[in-house]
């Protein structure tokens, strides 16, 4: 069983919530061994985790990782085989989805055709019974997501990023209990994904006690706007942290891999050198890493290194550097990246757009600092 | 100069190829009017004209005044009425079972009554005399389980009886673009007015029905379509007083020989089943135009 708690970073981020918008106390969704399964198949695997009230925590993982099951069985849509889900410290695991309270964005917006948007607004009010407040809050939901003027369109005559708007306002009206996102910018161009993507954060600056469970397959996403991100793998819960935590000491192999990119270096012989540090060797020379899990001497473990931590300028440094043949160099604009052999392993390096770039064929040597390296097992049950 | 024989030129090369190709609408044409028109001419002559060929509406005037036509289109129109009603509650209710209540063999059952387009209409009433005719399978046994001496059950030989068995026949048209349309509907849709707190019944009414009414009112045109100018039940199931048009027609034609009158009532039929037709097709293009246009 996964077993992570989530310990909530204080948000600094809040500025004063707009009335409509925080009418009730913050609370939180907990999955407490949750189980899914289609016939044989296990979908999600024995799921533990605590999203504490009022904070944004990203599920992240390949196609068929389980990240959207657990959020639609948070919704009601799937029923776990096994455990019980927690809202508010209500257990909701065999309530219909009508009866849980909950807002929920979908990919491709999943607004109803043949309803302006004001009446897609006011949809869940109605169906709850709310009449009396539809005036009141459908005016405040749109002027929160900025579509106050597009209030009688049909969804047909708004753009994918307007429509996404909607959907948000859609799932703030009835004041959910949480929000739940499932890959929200997926459908949208880069350029208004980038955009809706600051806006959300905005959005939850604004509601701060808005508890946020939100899938997505893109990093970047989580990173921006998460407190915490999970790394789903398999059905299983394979990583959970805070952000920089989780960026900064990946407590795996996988993790290091998925987030971010790391560049992955196999190390044998660990010996530990004091505060914090040990010492490995990999091919025929030794480097030097945090090791941040506390793992024992002698173990097999990986080099995980940031490619923005690499760096080929003359360094006086004995150790951590490492000699390779340059394969490729890509100009992405804003950023230089280099692929490395360095024996049989590659490396990434990415810097600042160079006047002066490697040729490929070219022999480089790169260093990094101990602080920036973090020693990783390969084994996903080292993460606690 | 030499630009406009080089346009020119492809121009006059093209000319007898493509009045050779509108030829080829000709043998189709002939054929479509030898087999339909010509046939479908010769009614309305026979119509118009009568025994002594002399055009007038005479012949309508004096078909359309009789009780018998006037109860022919009221029950033609009463029975396709009803039983297209019927149809779309039905093919209606079996469709969102099939398309949203997930059990086993959903999909065969789907199938299965899709298979009932392919077979003979008459089949159906056929195989409701040994289900519900006097001697059928429910009559026997309620006579033997509750000691009766006459058949409790006797709707078959009635107008329900024609209804039942059309509606029998027909719901498949219902069903085929309604399934359809169901695999269309994103189901996200349904999921997201669940989590606002829509209930099943809310969600069928402002979501599902909707989605499914151009369906809905194409399917149901069809329907009407075809039972206006259904024949093999209505002679099948012989119930007593419902005589609709089309078995007007085959009375007034084969057993009174009256072709003038039969075919006053078939131009009649034929002019009712082209008005339903045409609303059909309005129906399909303007809900049609409106789904490209939502897509």
């Amino acid at each position: 069983m996964n077993t992570m708690t989530v310990e909530r970073e204080a948000q600094q981020l809040a500025t004063a919530a707009p009335a409509a918008a925080t009418g009730s106390e913050a609370i939180g969704i907990g999955f407490e061994g949750v189980s899914v399964a289609y016939g044989s198949q296990t979908i999600l695997e024995s799921l533990t985790l605590t999203v504490k009230p009022g904070e944004i925590v990203a599920l992240i993982g390949s196609s068929g990782s389980g990240k959207t099951t657990a959020l639609r069985a948070v919704a009601g849509f799937v029923q776990p085989t096994a455990g019980r889900i927690i809202i508010g410290g209500r257990d909701v695991t065999r309530l219909p989805p009508y009866a849980r309270n909950i807002g929920m964005v979908v990919q491709n917006y999943a607004l109803f055709p043949h309803m302006r948007v004001e009446d897609n607004v006011a949809f869940g009010l109605r169906a709850q019974g709310q009449t009396d407040l539809i005036k009141e809050r459908v005016s405040e939901c749109l002027e929160l997501v900025g579509m106050t003027k597009y209030a009688k369109r049909y969804p047909r005559e708004l753009s994918g990023g307007q429509q996404q708007r909607v959907a948000i306002a859609r799932a703030l009206a009835i004041r959910p209990q949480v929000l739940l996102l499932d890959e929200p910018l997926s459908a949208l161009d880069a350029q208004i994904r980038r955009s809706m993507l600051d806006e959300l954060a905005k959005l939850h600056r604004s509601l701060p006690s808005l508890t946020v469970l939100y899938v997505t397959h893109d990093q970047t996403e989580a990173l921006t706007l998460a407190n915490h991100i999970g790394i789903m793998r398999d059905g299983r819960l394979v990583a959970y942290g805070d952000v920089q935590g989780l960026y900064r000491h990946p407590p795996n192999r996988f993790a290091a891999e998925f987030l971010g990119r790391a560049n992955v270096l196999p190390a044998q012989g660990l010996e530990s050198l004091g505060g914090g540090y040990a010492r490995v060797r990999f091919r025929d020379q030794y480097l030097e890493g945090v090791n941040h899990h506390g793992l024992a001497t002698g173990t097999e473990c990986f080099v995980c290194v940031r490619p923005h931590d690499l760096q080929f300028a003359p360094s006086a440094a004995a150790t951590n550097s490492l000699t390779g043949v340059v394969r490729s160099v890509q100009w992405l604009g804003e950023l230089h990246n280099i692929m490395l052999s360095v024996g049989d392993e590659t490396l990434r390096l990415t810097c600042a757009p160079l006047a002066e770039p490697p040729e490929p064929g070219t022999t480089l040597t790169v260093h990094f600092d101990p602080a920036d390296v973090t020693l990783v097992p390969e084994a996903e049950s080292h993460v606690s | 100069m030499s630009a406009d024989t080089a346009i020119a030129l492809p121009a006059g090369a093209r000319a007898p190829s493509a009045a050779l190709r509108n030829l080829w609408i000709a043998p189709p044409l002939l054929i479509l009017v030898a087999l339909f028109f010509y046939p479908f001419a010769l009614i309305v002559m026979q119509a118009l004209g009568g025994d002594q060929h002399v055009f007038s509406l005479a012949n309508f005037e004096r078909v359309m005044h009789t009780r018998q036509f006037a109860n022919g289109i009221y029950n033609t129109i009463q029975i396709a009425v009803s039983a297209s009603i019927g149809c779309l509650a039905l093919g209606f209710i079996f469709s969102l079972v099939i398309a949203f209540v997930p059990f086993p063999g959903a999909r065969f059952i789907g199938r299965l009554i899709d298979t009932f387009i392919s077979l003979p209409t008459f089949l159906v009433a056929l195989a409701f005399t040994f289900v519900y005719g006097s001697a059928g399978l429910i009559n026997q046994s309620l006579m033997q389980t509750l000691h009766l001496q006459f058949p409790p059950l006797d709707f078959l030989y009635t107008r329900w009886g024609v209804i039942l068995s059309e509606i029998t026949v027909y719901t498949p048209f219902i069903m085929r673009p309604l399934l359809a349309c169901f695999s269309q509907l994103d189901s996200a849709q349904i999921e997201v007015a669940s989590s606002l707190g829509a209930r099943p019944w809310r969600i069928i009414r402002q979501i599902i029905l909707p989605a499914a009414l151009p369906s809905l009112l194409a399917g149901g045109s069809l329907c009407l379509l075809l039972t206006v100018n259904e024949f093999g039940i209505v002679l099948f199931i012989g119930a007593k007083d419902v005589i609709t048009l089309p078995l007007l027609i085959y009375n007034k034609a084969i057993q009174e020989f009256d072709y003038t009158t039969a075919c006053v009532i078939a131009v009649v039929n034929i002019a009712l089943s082209l008005g339903l037709y045409v609303c059909y097709r309005a129906i399909v293009s303007f809900f049609g135009g409106r789904r490209a246009a939502l897509g």
